[in-house]
């Protein structure tokens, strides 16, 4: 399944990448598969997806590790906000 | 009403625009949050607030849906600015209005802080000694769960 995935502030700062489109199997279901899938990038990836401070949005709503994804969704990484 | 724009906005007409669209509103609160030319004791030469398109729009809109229910509100307007900013300029804009000052200034400071740990925003602050991007506090992820117990 394609699914677009966006990166914000330090996090797409540490990877490199704003934004992407990518391919994944059938079978890696969930942002945690997703998340597994980006570190094997490298060490880059490794350390800044693996934050424990790291959030997920999944079509523009607050997600989690463990949130299904499908065919097409919008998923962002970012750090913890500071707006305001 | 929610705003997210580069461009400055004027304090006295958001809140004539707010009274003219509330109805026979007893009390409005406003509040301004502004970029301070001090952080760490470093001076801050500019400011960058970067966001997430979409997500922001739909978390403040979900914001102010959960003031309304909460408190007797008549009118709310948020205006988030976006972009790169100078020392001493405004960044957001809160306005309530309600029959009453009770609810205008909770929901207010609520929609604050629920802003501040939960609309997709990211501050940057540049130095003399160069860039870094503003850590969350806790004390802003406190003031927002104190909201939580209702």
């Amino acid at each position: 399944m394609r699914v677009n995935i966006w990166y914000f502030a330090r996090i797409k700062e540490a990877v490199g990448c704003e934004q992407e489109q990518l391919d994944l199997p059938d079978s890696k279901t969930t942002v945690g598969d997703l998340v597994n899938a980006l570190s094997d990038r490298g060490d880059r990836w490794q350390k800044a997806l693996r934050d424990k401070s790291l959030l997920v949005a999944v079509n523009q709503a607050v997600a989690s590790m463990e949130t299904v994804i499908a065919e097409g969704d919008e998923i962002a990484f970012f750090p913890p906000v500071t707006g305001g | 009403m929610i705003r997210v724009q580069t461009e400055d906005f004027d304090l006295g007409r958001e809140y004539q625009a707010l009274r003219q669209a509330s109805h026979s509103p007893g009390a409005i609160v406003t509040f301004t949050g502004l970029v301070r030319d001090l952080s760490d004791r470093q001076n801050i030469t500019a400011m960058e607030l970067e966001h997430y398109p979409g997500m922001t729009e739909k978390s403040l809109q979900a914001i102010l849906d959960e003031a309304s229910q909460r408190w007797s509100i008549d009118q709310v307007s948020v205006i988030h600015r976006v972009g790169k900013l100078g020392p001493d300029e405004q960044i957001v804009f809160v306005g309530v209005s309600s029959a009453h000052r009770r609810d205008a200034f909770a929901a207010c400071q609520f929609v604050m802080d629920y802003l501040k740990t939960r609309a997709p925003f990211w501050k940057k602050e540049f130095t003399p000694e160069g860039a870094h991007w503003v850590e969350a506090k806790d004390s802003d992820s406190r003031a927002a769960d104190e909201w939580r117990d209702g």
